[in-house]
């Protein structure tokens, strides 16, 4: 297959087009205007959906009327703007309805910055909205991952009849690099047997819907989206690691600081130092036990957390998986600021000496 | 035995449960007959609100999609633009559809989607208990104006029908209400004259339904017909408001 150069954001436009969306609904946000833009031209095209709504509060509900009529529905937006979804990301979760949603993050809280940032990974991770709900979490590390996992979202969505959320950053939306477009792996999905699609002749009503007035009909149905959860749990772990068989140091880090810790390992282990990377890939379900079982191993001795965020978000998950077996220290910066490998060699020396 | 009356197939046989003198079930027949007699319930797609109606998609026999407060307007878009040969509709009160779906309403009337809106004015929160909506009359009293709505308080009441109006893809609003037989006749022309300018394509269609909450208001279903004749018909006037159906291919 021959490389193509692609924009983050018009490739995962593209994506959702060969992921078979049937329509998008788009509000125009800095880091990811240009995924309805592109799609705006390229959807008629192929004969389907494009709508620019008048805020990310109706897009998202757009979103929920198509997917409850049984249409592979997709939105995407920045920071500010996944805020104001959450309202419909919960109705999605509380009906059980497939939806793709892209998260191109930038700085925060409030208008914060239009560059790349992680501080949304509670909201992506912990629900997002009101109530016991959870949604698949993609963070994609390069293009060609965004590429990739968002084709793969559709069937993710459909198969659990739960929103997947694709969670990139504004660096990964705004910069060029060469994708292939791959085949995703086929999945088989069940009918969309539940979907208000009109009667045509069905002797009941479907009804989309998250309102349970009999408590204990509300709490089986939070019941029955745990056992869900669960499964997802079961089946959907996915992460990368890189050179970790031997790493004293290990760094933990998603998306767009994973990509930049690849360089810092290789200048830490010009330096003697045993690096290696532990990369979530869902952020959730996250890689719980496979973390447990890295930080266990002997040959570690410390680990550094990186993210672009002030504190930390993940490394509540990091530390949660790691259970104390090792110490965890951490480097972030929000704001828009990136990471650099510089930083990351001295902070990984630091671990490894505070450490011993 | 001829049968002189029988209940609409538009409706299910689940219990209404509205209060004794609200309107809401009358309407609710109003739509499942004009659905019936259109031809249209095998096809359509309705939305629900948040609000006294918010189990309307337990009484329609169609398929029914619940929208959170508001958003059934982007919810009816989303349906609609993905189904575009099939009849879609919104039943929605007053405080979703003028308060906090303000924004889904008037966008979707301006893009001119190809749906229905029943809307469902009775001039107060009904389900939360009796709040002032953006419908309130100046004077009236609810839970949260309990000296009575005033003009520096709380602005003037909205006039839906009026504002859509303004609007070039709003092609028919029309104001009705249900207190008699000969009004309850007008209502439920509207309301198909509505669906079948959806299914010709025109544009957004409206019907607002002036209807009484006793519960609410405070007074008996038989005084609060007689106080929606004399306080929401002067100030919200019943009849057609627009129709530019015959100018629209």
């Amino acid at each position: 297959m021959e490389k193509e150069l692609w924009k983050g954001n018009e490739a995962i436009a593209e994506a959702a087009i060969r992921g078979g969306c049937d329509c998008f609904f788009g509000y125009p946000i800095t880091p990811q205007s240009e995924v309805p833009e592109y799609l705006s031209l390229h959807m008629p095209q192929h004969g389907k959906v494009f709508v620019q709504a008048e805020s990310e509060v109706a897009a998202i509900n757009m979103v929920y009327g198509a997917a409850g009529s049984g249409m592979r529905a997709m939105t995407s937006s920045s920071s500010p703007g996944v805020s104001l979804k959450q309202e419909g990301i919960t109705y999605l979760a509380g009906a059980e309805l497939p939806a793709v949603i892209v998260n191109c993050m930038r700085g925060g809280p409030g208008l914060g910055t239009i560059q790349p940032a992680q501080g949304d990974y509670f909201q992506a991770t912990r629900g997002g909205g009101n109530g016991d709900y959870r949604t698949l979490v993609l963070a994609p590390s390069n293009i060609q991952e965004a590429v990739d996992f968002v084709q793969e979202a559709f069937d993710i969505a459909d198969q659990y009849r739960n929103p997947v959320l694709v969670l990139a950053d504004g660096l990964i939306g705004q910069m060029m690099e060469p994708i292939e477009w791959h085949e995703i792996p086929k999945r088989t999905l069940p009918a969309k047997d539940w979907a208000a699609t009109g009667l045509h002749g069905r002797g009941h009503h479907n009804v989309i819907n998250s309102l349970y007035m009999d408590p204990d009909e509300c709490d089986d149905f939070n019941a029955h989206l745990a056992k869900k959860y669960q499964t997802i749990k079961e089946n959907e772990v996915r992460y990368d690691t890189k050179d970790t068989e031997d790493a004293e140091l290990l760094i933990t880090a998603y998306g767009t600081p994973a990509r930049i810790v690849l360089t810092a390992l290789e200048q830490l282990r010009a330096a003697g130092i045993k690096a290696g990377l532990f990369r979530p890939i869902t952020l959730w379900p996250f890689p719980e036990k496979a973390l447990h079982d890295l930080a266990g191993e002997s040959h570690i001795k410390a680990i550094l957390d990186v993210e672009m965020s002030i504190d930390g978000q993940m490394i509540d998950d990091v530390r949660l998986s790691v259970e104390g077996q090792k110490p965890i220290s951490y480097l972030g910066h929000a704001g828009g600021v990136i990471p650099t490998v510089e930083e990351m060699v001295e902070a990984g020396k630091k671990a490894l000496k505070e450490a011993e | 035995m001829a049968v002189v009356y029988q209940k609409s197939k538009g409706l299910t046989d689940k219990e209404l449960h509205y209060c004794p003198g609200c309107n809401h079930g009358i309407i609710h027949k109003l739509v499942a007959e004009s659905l019936d007699e259109l031809g249209l319930l095998d096809d359509a797609i309705g939305v629900c609100p948040v609000g006294c109606s918010v189990f309307a998609y337990n009484y329609f026999s169609c398929d029914m999609q619940e929208a959170a407060h508001g958003r059934a307007p982007a919810v009816a878009t989303g349906i609609k633009r993905t189904h575009p040969t099939q009849p879609v509709f919104t039943y929605q009160g007053d405080g979703d559809l003028a308060s906090i779906g303000a924004a889904e309403i008037v966008h979707a009337a301006m893009r001119g989607e190809k749906f229905t809106t029943i809307f469902i004015n009775n001039a107060i929160y009904g389900m939360t208990g009796g709040q002032m909506a953006p419908t309130t009359l100046i004077g009236q009293k609810a839970t949260t104006c309990p000296l009575g709505r005033t003009q520096e308080q709380a602005g003037m009441p909205i006039r839906v029908s009026e504002m859509l109006s303004t609007l070039d893809g709003c092609v028919y609003a029309e104001r009705v209400c249900v207190t008699d037989i000969a009004n309850l006749n007008k209502a439920k022309k509207a309301i198909k004259k509505a669906f079948q300018l959806q299914m010709e394509g025109k544009g957004f269609t409206f019907v607002e339904v002036l209807s009484t909450c006793p519960t609410n208001w405070g007074m008996t279903a038989l005084k609060s017909i007689d106080w929606l004749k004399e306080n929401m018909i002067p100030y919200y006037p019943l009849g057609v408001i627009k129709d530019t159906s015959a100018e629209v291919k």
